[in-house]
């Protein structure tokens, strides 16, 4: 067993609105190991959002403790998370938000750039994770003259090139017709395979969940079923691992929530046969 | 992210809005433009007339009533020509000292007309203020003596009134009175763009008797010693001061109206570059405005910089240095259009036009100063946008 990837206890996250204290996240604990394959599930307003954005550093969590890529978020300054972000994180957004005028091998190098790769080299690795994702012949192309599964390969692309532990996927087939996000599916899980960079993703698509190999359901700013993909899974408060769509109220009376609950599948051990470690692509 | 990158993005960013850069860049051309057009005009100008007045030469005296100074409303002299032999006992020298006495006249011959300025002089003249002559001879002592009506002609008279014809011994009638043309003069040229060839000078007694006065306007003197020039002032002063006990006179030299040129024309500068540099104020706030809208068009694109890894100040940079390359792109276009319109303007019009190197570098620091002060408030906001909220933004 290696060092989690990421390591979250008891953490909260509030926002002040307008002198109204409001708890998106009241209490998680989990753990991200090397590798995983997470589906994060969960309705709008559930806090999976929040929780994705503070698992990938984009955001400080107000209580509790945050251990991304063996760091605490909550002792860094703004530059070091950015600088965390980068050398830990991959993200890849529902929006693919690629530079517009930018083309694709560009697109892709641009983590590199903050990272003070030189431009010769950041090209040639860039060309290369495009190969991977199946865009090698796309490498000149503007994201108006790709499809949207040929965009979100290129964000995937852009999220890897920097090798990171994690990769973030927020809804990555949200803005997909059905065929072409299947593909995008295949592609993130035979990266996460290949390459064991952990793959979270966010989604509220049931079908997209189950592929998982661990399912987080969040609820009311909590979570409420942490489960491997092969036993359906149900927490203690009963509530069932299916989650109906509708909107959850908010939950500022449940002021009586406790810091969170034990976290049933905390670093399970998900089959971690056949993993490789990141090849090095120095 | 090294600077170099950040330049690459900064003029990326830039040739994307292309419009909107240019006009952006306009108004910083506009200002860096006529901060050079104006200070070299307004130096081309002070340098003109200080070498006029140098070459009235080093020892020349000036005496008129009242004080020179900047503000002071002329004086009616009360001086006349037996003021003029007094100085001339005081110089010791008739020879040095010349007298003017001076009226707008219009001068006709034949069915043409000039309206010009007459001067009644003495002989003198041309000896004290290096006057030479293109055709002809200048007024002599008995011509001065006999009050005879003859008149030497400025360049620009002669060619208005005689453009086809020798001017000499023609008739000219000045204040309807009949002069016999018997020289011209060598021409000056133009000096703040009057035109100092157009004159008619004439006996000062012809010309007292034309206008029906005693009086004279002034007297010079060229003194003898460049040394002793201030003390011999005092003493002409003081002569002039005995004999006129009501009235202040003043004796100046080359140095002094130097000076005090100098100190209005520098004046005039300061003004026409500070109403350019407005304009240059006025082009820092369009710039300090666009990169607002640039920064606010582009919040997604710096959430997803941040999100892979850019730090606040990377953003902060490429923001600055994109208001930097606005501002001193702009600078240098304006420069050029500056220099290549103050030239034309020297070459073309009488306005004189120079080329300072400091007012070079001035509007192009300027210019490349006001980018860092209209970018840092755009630039900062950008650096410290909530990478959540800015990947969030429609």
């Amino acid at each position: 067993m290696t060092v989690p990837a990421v390591e979250a206890v008891d953490v909260w996250r509030t926002y002040e609105l307008d002198g109204v204290s409001v708890s998106a996240l009241r209490g998680v604990s989990l753990t991200i190991d090397q590798g995983e394959y997470v589906a994060v599930i969960g309705p709008s307003g559930s806090g999976k959002s929040t929780l994705m954005h503070l698992l990938g550093g984009l955001d400080r969590p107000s209580g509790g403790r945050l251990v991304i890529g063996g760091r605490d978020v909550t002792t860094l300054t703004a530059p070091e998370l950015a600088t965390l972000r980068n050398e830990t994180i991959g993200f890849v957004f529902q929006a693919f938000h690629l530079l517009a005028r930018t083309s694709a091998v560009d697109n892709v190098a641009l983590p590199l750039v903050y990272r003070g790769v030189g431009a010769r080299q950041r090209r040639e690795r860039a060309a290369a994770m495009l190969g991977r994702v199946g865009l090698g012949h796309r490498l000149h192309h503007r994201p108006n003259q790709l499809s949207g599964g040929e965009q979100q390969r290129v964000a995937i692309a852009r999220a890897l090139v920097t090798e990171p532990a994690v990769l973030l996927a927020d809804e990555p087939t949200g803005n997909l017709d059905s065929a072409t996000g299947e593909a995008v599916l295949e592609l993130l899980e035979r990266l996460n395979a290949e390459s064991g960079v952990a793959l979270v993703m966010v989604t509220h698509d049931q079908e997209v969940a189950a592929r998982a190999h661990r399912r987080i359901a969040v609820r009311d700013g909590l979570i409420r079923s942490d489960s491997l993909h092969d036993r359906p899974a149900s927490d203690g408060s009963g509530v069932p691992a299916t989650l109906d769509p509708a909107p959850s109220a908010e939950p500022r009376s449940a002021s009586g929530s406790g810091p969170g609950h034990p976290p049933g599948g905390s670093g399970g051990a998900t089959g971690a046969t056949g993993r490789l470690p990141w090849e090095d692509a120095g | 992210m090294r600077l170099a990158e950040a330049w690459r993005v900064a003029s990326d960013a830039l040739r994307a809005n292309r419009m909107r850069s240019l006009l952006t860049m306009l108004g910083v051309i506009i200002g860096v433009a006529s901060v050079v057009i104006l200070v070299a005009i307004g130096t081309g100008t002070k340098q003109q007339v200080e070498q006029q007045v140098e070459g009235l030469g080093s020892n020349l005296l000036l005496v008129v009533p009242g004080r020179i100074e900047v503000g002071n409303a002329p004086v009616v002299s009360p001086l006349d020509l037996s003021d003029a032999d007094a100085v001339s006992r005081v110089v010791g020298d008739p020879g040095r000292v010349a007298v003017t006495v001076a009226s707008g006249a219009t001068a006709r011959a034949g069915n043409r007309s000039d309206f010009t300025t007459v001067q009644g002089v003495l002989e003198t003249t041309p000896s004290v203020f290096t006057r030479s002559l293109s055709r002809g001879r200048y007024l002599t002592g008995a011509d001065v003596d006999t009050s005879r009506r003859v008149a030497v002609l400025g360049d620009s008279v002669a060619r208005a009134l005689f453009p086809d014809r020798d001017p000499l011994g023609q008739q000219v009638t000045l204040a309807g009175v009949r002069f016999r043309v018997i020289g011209v003069f060598a021409p000056l040229g133009q000096s703040l763009g009057v035109d100092r060839d157009d004159e008619v000078h004439v006996p000062v007694t012809a010309a007292q008797r034309l206008w029906g006065t005693q009086r004279i306007d002034g007297i010079a003197v060229k003194a003898p010693d460049r040394e002793r020039i201030d003390e011999l002032g005092d003493r002409i002063v003081a002569e002039l001061s005995r004999r006129h006990p009501d009235t202040e006179f003043s004796a100046v030299t080359q140095r002094q109206i130097l000076g005090v040129l100098g100190d209005i024309l520098g004046v005039l500068t300061g003004v026409l570059a500070a109403i350019a540099g407005i304009s240059l104020l006025v082009g820092g706030v369009g710039v300090s405005n666009i990169m607002l809208v640039s920064v606010r068009e582009r919040t997604r694109e710096i959430g997803l910089r941040k999100a892979v890894g850019a730090r606040p100040r990377d953003i902060g940079v490429q923001f600055l240095l994109e208001a930097v390359l606005l501002t001193s792109v702009g600078g240098l276009t304006g420069m050029a259009l500056g220099v290549g319109t103050a030239l034309l303007v020297d070459a073309f019009s009488p306005i004189p036009a120079a080329i300072t190197w400091w007012s070079l570098a001035l509007a192009f620091g300027v210019s490349a100063a006001v980018g860092i002060v209209f970018g840092v408030v755009p630039a900062q906001r950008a650096g410290r946008l909530d990478p959540v909220v800015a990947l969030r933004a429609e």
